[in-house]
């Protein structure tokens, strides 16, 4: 992602104080422990002029659920540091298309490929068919389109480990669609779904690898094997 | 009759039920081939709608604004059907309505009745209190009658039967039917149907049914179904009782234009449904000549009180939330231990035992959202499914027991961590040194302890990296340079 936004002539940043956005702890229940998360989320990267995050469900999280969670604490000033910060946080694919207006960003990745369109991505974010945008104008790729596309790869946080036996039903699905597409690489928005399909493919020898989409789009002559 | 209920106070947690779900090969082909064919149907009728989103604000907005004066308006529903002839009846909870029910079976002096399917009656188990009563139940919808015949138990808010495919109908049929004949075409099944159930509405006396709206400025109610055994039950009895919950009540009359938009593309995929009947009390020339409502509240009032989960309560019963949840498509119905499954089913089932049961629901999706997508009344289920969750981890952390919880103290000592820069660093130092007595040569993990193990189950994973993205931006420095 460092490499796509440089490329482009932008100066990143990482502010080293940043962990996690907290939705792992929001979305299991564990409310109060989610909370001290975004103050400190929003005093890492309160001066920034553009938030970028490589993953579809923390800015979900962020979108859906911190707004709300200002106003529980009843702090008028987190309230208003949120309001102000929220418009500038993007998920990558989104920032390239809809922030930039950009389909080309110059990439080069000559193999097969399928898109998953993570949950949160495609429901709750609205990313619709920008990222598939963003491959098409990726030169050398042999983009296939992955059957069920919108189907939910069962990863669902902790929802992997307390249904394990549903979430391995939903993955198996998630795999044979893959398979079927005889793609080398399976790529989405979002490293957790990527975790997830990459556990099953790699269990069962498939060869198949999973690259975030990031990877793809960083790719050039020089990089890309 | 009737086989072993869906309670949700004896049910098994629903990760151990879907386990059992999950081995049945036919029950899923049935249930996933039912689903695509009802969402399939339902995605070509929305889609002509232009104003479906519109019509979506709409049915919320009305939902909504009724949960927030529900008093008034079921009071003016009580005073206006009263006015038309009709005697409502106030039920606390579900031993109540059965008991109100029961006496009044009783009181119209048969001791068999006819019914619409309903799944109201369901929830309170009304059948079974009928039977001990002496009385004898008969479902008149097919699947109902399926499924009462069959002894086994609903499987789908709109489809109950949806878990079978026809050759096991036709089992069904043969043996409870004596039809040793029968054929598996769909007519077939529904001519034996027809048959066997005619003969119940021309001499059962009594009936009862559920709702889909009481109207409360008419005092009106309405039900919609696909094959008039529904008519047959509501206009054929001389004496008809119709059990509903509070939450079923809408303001106006016209308020159907848009909700009998939004329930029948949502439901079955159909326009408009084939039969949609709109009665007000009784009427001296035709139809029964007695007339009760019993309004059943069973916790609907604890889940109004909460304001983030009120909008549970905004539910009409489409079921398009169960056919596009693919938590639901893999498992069915039955493994949600109640007659409401699937999405729906998650966040009502446990505020109807006022989380008391049925704790491991919330817990039954991914929160992929699909449900909240075909919602027609725009239910954000997702949201109450993590409000359900924190309440259930509210429970769990109470007390002395709280603080052996294994799930909580990883929790709270992960909060720990995120909170910290210093912390953070040295957790993912030291991740590296706890995982290394479990990653492979090859740079993966295939088998984790304890709760983690259910990853392990069908998926490795891959070690985490010997340099991590904050090491390599660091060595790098700002730009490369």
């Amino acid at each position: 992602m460092v490499r796509v936004l440089e490329r482009l002539g932008h100066t990143v940043e990482f502010p080293a104080g940043q962990t996690c956005c907290g939705q792992m702890h929001w979305n299991t229940g564990y409310q109060a422990e989610a909370m001290p998360l975004l103050s400190r989320f929003v005093e890492q990267f309160r001066e920034a002029e553009a938030v970028v995050v490589p993953s579809s469900s923390c800015v979900a999280m962020m979108r859906d659920h911190y707004p709300k969670m200002a106003v529980s604490l009843k702090d008028e000033k987190l309230i208003a540091d949120v309001e102000a910060l929220l418009p500038k946080v993007f998920e990558f694919s989104e920032f390239l298309t809809k922030r930039l207006g950009l389909e080309d960003v110059g990439a080069y990745y000559p193999h097969r490929v399928t898109y998953h369109a993570s949950c949160h991505g495609l429901r709750n974010l609205g990313l619709g068919d920008g990222p598939m945008r963003l491959l098409r104008a990726v030169r050398g790729i042999d983009l296939v389109e992955l059957q069920g596309l919108e189907q939910c790869c069962g990863f669902g946080g902790t929802f992997a480990v307390k249904n394990a036996d549903v979430s391995g039903a939903m993955l198996a699905d998630k795999m044979a669609a893959v398979l079927n597409t005889k793609a080398e690489a399976c790529t989405a928005c979002d490293n957790s779904c990527l975790m997830h399909i990459q556990g099953a493919l790699h269990r069962q020898k498939t060869g198949v690898r999973t690259v975030h989409l990031a990877e793809i789009l960083a790719g050039d002559e020089g990089v890309a094997q | 009759m009737s086989g072993v209920a869906l309670d949700p106070k004896t049910a098994p947690p629903f990760p151990m039920a879907a386990k059992t779900a999950l081995g049945d090969t036919q029950l899923r082909k049935n249930v996933r081939h039912a689903t695509d064919v009802i969402q399939a149907k339902r995605a070509r009728v929305v889609g002509e709608m232009p104003d479906w989103q519109e019509l979506r604000e709409a049915g919320k907005q009305i939902r909504q604004h009724t949960m927030e004066n529900l008093d008034f308006y079921l009071e003016e529903f009580e005073a206006n059907c009263t006015r038309a002839g009709g005697v409502v009846h106030w039920a606390r909870d579900a031993e109540e309505a059965r008991r109100i029910v029961v006496a009044l079976v009783k009181a119209s002096g048969s001791d068999e009745v006819i019914k619409i399917k309903s799944m109201t009656t369901e929830e309170i188990q009304l059948n079974s209190a009928l039977e001990a009563a002496g009385i004898h139940p008969f479902e008149t919808d097919l699947a109902e009658l399926i499924i009462q015949l069959g002894e086994d138990r609903p499987s789908h808010i709109v489809v109950p039967a949806l878990h079978k495919n026809r050759h096991e109908i036709r089992e069904i049929f043969r043996r409870e039917m004596n039809l040793p004949e029968l054929g598996d075409q769909p007519q077939d099944l529904a001519d034996a149907a027809r048959v066997f159930l005619r003969e119940k509405f021309l001499r059962v006396k009594t009936g009862v049914s559920g709702a889909n709206f009481l109207i409360a400025e008419t005092g009106g109610l309405c039900i919609v179904e696909s094959e008039g055994n529904g008519r047959m039950c509501l206009t054929l009895p001389e004496t008809l009782i119709t059990v509903a919950g509070i939450d079923k009540v809408i303001p106006r009359f016209q308020d159907l234009e848009v909700l009998l938009q939004l329930l029948p593309r949502s439901a079955t995929g159909e326009r408009m449904n084939p039969y949609n009947s709109v009665w007000t009390g009784v009427n001296a020339a035709d139809g029964p000549r007695v007339f009760h409502v019993v309004l059943m509240d069973n916790a609907r009032t604890e889940i109004l009180a909460d304001e983030e989960a009120r909008q549970t309560l905004n539910c009409i019963r489409c079921a398009a939330c169960q056919n596009a949840c693919p938590v639901y498509r893999q498992t069915g119905g039955h493994a949600y231990g109640s007659v409401y499954a699937g999405p729906i089913g998650a966040i009502l089932t446990p505020q109807l035992q006022e989380m008391h049961h049925a704790q491991s629901l919330p817990y039954a999706s991914s929160l992929c959202g699909a449900c909240y997508e075909v919602c027609p009344v725009k239910i954000n289920i997702p949201e109450v499914l993590i409000h359900l969750r924190n309440k259930v981890v509210q429970q769990n952390t109470a007390g002395v027991a709280g603080f052996f919880d294994v799930e909580a103290g990883a929790m709270k000592a992960m909060a720990m961590i995120f909170r910290s820069e210093r912390r953070f660093r040295a957790a993912q130092r030291l991740g590296r040194v706890a995982e290394s007595p479990l990653v492979r040569k090859d740079g993966w993990i295939g088998w984790l302890p304890g709760m983690l193990g259910g990853w392990t189950q069908v998926r490795d994973l891959q070690e985490m990296p010997k340099e991590t993205f904050r090491d390599w931006w660091e060595k790098r420095g700002r730009n490369g340079n």
